[in-house]
């Protein structure tokens, strides 16, 4: 049969690389920061990945799961994901000790539109486990500071026990070219040194410029509802507010089916959505 | 393109001469009525007059399962040493399953295109055969029901003879290899083929009308239509497995007896199975069978026509034979357009 596309050459889209966990920080409870480390040192060099996007972590004998990548391109070598322990595949990454070795592909998904959102203000908006795929994002932002005008952060959690990233995002408290905005619901013991609250009380303290703002979201579906409805409110335009969906991302390469959503797939298509998407595909949030 | 006539008689000869091609796999009859594409070893049990196989030929492409890969610790993932390279005679395909398999390619080329599926479809040759439509096909509407490439040769039956396109280089070998058993089409023969053409479009009992569907879909998103077929569907998955177009696969790790050393493996999947659409955690983004139903319905004929621009579906009827509950897929969305349903 003619006309069909190369199958020549050794591209296996499946095929896993091995990678080396080479540090294990511990987080908060059930959650941990892996960083790993491509054995092959060509890929390792030539890896790279937009603010956004996900791996497929292989855990050998165990399956595949996808990941957000929460380290920033902008700091290459070392990939940092941040995995809570929550079904089979992570079960398995958190047996293993430190030095062993997993299976990475990727990147995958369409990752923020970060040339798009240079000379505007950006304001990322994360609650719990939101954090993970935005931490690239403002690392790459935080790492290009001249190509961004206004860098606002404001993430909520229940208890500062519950904080992702804490002792880096607090060191951020210090820096004068951004704002960065850190909220826990109940600070019971009065020890917090920032905000108590929930998250969209900290929009009394920023003024957005609709003109000029992209917004990145992510949290539990519960946080969008609100942050959304604050966002429209300052007529934030809706392709402006960009989403980070989970789905059951299976192959990554939009062929299984698993992750579909109305008309799109997650793995391909998103999962980056903006909110004029998400109104447009049913079963979205 | 050119055509050439091949006489019944020569058509054993033909098929015989086919096996230096690769290896012959054609219809054969199982039981009454019912038919299954089968390795040859026999030519008399080749059925060129068949209504539709039990599987469509994409188990040829996408099998049922496969090993993507065998790991052991020490050396990570390393793709089987198979033989994807094997040639195949897919001989006796309806120009319905011929678009099923040109849908397939959409899904499996793209930006990454995925080796085991196109390595077995460029050793596969593809011979092509008119049919005669029954009571469950619907190809017409689907505007599946001729085929114009996809296939290396396509034979259509002239009552005592086929006239056979050429559309392929390999398809041109195949009719050398055997050059004595072809003629010459003559103006007999073209005249036949268009009585034979124009008398099939009789044929077709069912119709589903394409026109404007995804908006009514849209509009009918929130029917109680979803309700009604999620009651009757027994998320069984049939219409996904007998289904030309469906693709959808799950993947898993399957570990050897020593624990360490295994296989990853794909097999196929259904939206329909209740777990399609859990994430770890267990959030399930579809638990309601009446959402998956309707998720099926959307994917095939709104949601594939966005991102590929035709629906996903060719009108071959398998889904309305095989379905235990007897989910039509013609009546549902006759009914979705009618303006008398509430």
């Amino acid at each position: 049969m003619s006309n069909h596309p190369s199958t020549s050459g050794a591209d296996n889209i499946y095929q896993p690389s091995l990678a080396r966990i080479v540090r294990i920080l511990p987080q908060i409870e059930d959650h941990r920061l892996f960083q790993l480390r491509f054995e092959d040192s060509g890929i390792r060099q030539s890896f790279t990945y937009r603010p956004g996007q996900f791996v497929e972590l292989s855990l050998i004998g165990t399956g595949e799961a996808p990941i957000s990548i929460s380290s920033s391109p902008t700091r290459p070598e070392v990939i940092e994901l941040c995995v809570r322990k929550i079904g089979r595949v992570t079960e398995a990454l958190f047996r293993l000790p430190l030095n062993s070795l997993v299976g990475l592909r990727g990147p995958y998904g369409n990752g923020f539109p970060v040339e798009e959102m240079e000379k505007n203000n950006l304001l990322i908006i994360a609650g719990g486990l939101g954090m993970a795929p935005l931490r690239s994002l403002l690392w790459y932002a935080l790492d290009n500071r001249s190509k961004f005008k206004e860098i606002i952060l404001m993430l909520g959690t229940k208890i500062s026990e519950e904080m992702l990233f804490k002792y880096e995002l607090l060191s951020l408290l210090d820096r004068t070219d951004m704002k960065c905005l850190l909220t826990v619901d109940k600070d019971e013991e009065g020890i917090w040194p920032a905000q108590v609250g929930v998250v969209t009380k900290l929009f009394d303290a920023v003024k957005v410029d609709p003109e000029i703002t992209y917004a990145a979201v992510c949290g539990p579906p519960i946080m969008y509802k609100f942050v959304l409805r604050k966002l429209l409110e300052r007529n934030l335009p809706k392709d402006r507010i960009l989403m980070s969906l989970e789905r059951r991302m299976k192959c990554g390469v939009g062929k299984c089916g698993h992750c579909s959503i109305g008309y799109k797939y997650t793995c391909i298509d998103g999962p980056i959505f903006t909110y004029w998407d998400a109104i447009n595909l049913p079963e979205m949030i | 393109m050119q055509i050439v006539k091949l006489p019944k008689e020569n058509l054993d000869k033909f098929m015989g001469g086919l096996s230096k091609f690769g290896e012959i796999h054609a219809p054969i009859k199982k039981d009454e009525n019912t038919y299954l594409f089968s390795k040859i070893e026999d030519l008399s049990k080749i059925e060129l007059n068949y209504n539709r196989t039990i599987l469509p030929p994409k188990k040829y492409f996408l099998p049922p399962n496969e090993t993507m890969f065998r790991f052991s610790p020490e050396k990570g993932y390393e793709p089987p040493q198979d033989n994807l390279n094997k040639k195949y005679v897919l001989l006796g395909v309806h120009s319905c399953d011929i678009h099923g398999l040109k849908i397939l390619d959409l899904v499996f080329s793209g930006t990454y295109v995925d080796n085991y599926y196109f390595t077995r479809r460029k050793n596969t040759s593809i011979i092509g055969v008119s049919c005669i439509p029954d009571d469950m096909c619907f190809c017409r509407s689907m505007e599946t029901d001729f085929v114009e490439d996809g296939f290396d040769l396509f034979l259509s039956d002239i009552d005592d003879s086929y006239l056979v396109r050429i559309a392929t280089s390999l398809g041109d070998d195949m009719v050398r290899a055997n050059q004595s058993l072809f003629k010459e089409v003559d103006k007999e023969d073209i005249a036949e083929y268009k009585r034979k053409s124009n008398e099939r479009k009789n044929y077709f009992k069912i119709d589903l009308e394409l026109y404007n569907l995804p908006e009514i879909m849209d509009l009918e998103y929130e029917s109680k239509i979803w309700e009604e077929i999620g009651e009757k569907c027994l998320s069984c998955g049939t219409c996904s497995m007998v289904c030309p177009t469906c693709y959808c696969y799950d993947v898993f790790d399957q570990l050897n007896l020593d624990g360490k050393t295994g296989e990853r493996r794909r097999q196929w999947d259904s939206c329909l199975f209740k777990d399609y659409a859990l994430v770890a955690g267990g959030l399930n983004f579809r638990s309601e069978r009446s959402a998956r139903v309707k998720n099926r319905y959307f994917h095939k004929q709104r949601g594939f026509v966005a991102q590929y621009g035709r629906p996903s579906c060719v009108g071959c009827g398998r889904c309305i034979q095989s379905c235990p509950a007897k989910i039509d897929i013609v009546e549902v969305m006759t009914k979705i357009r009618s303006a008398s349903y509430e």
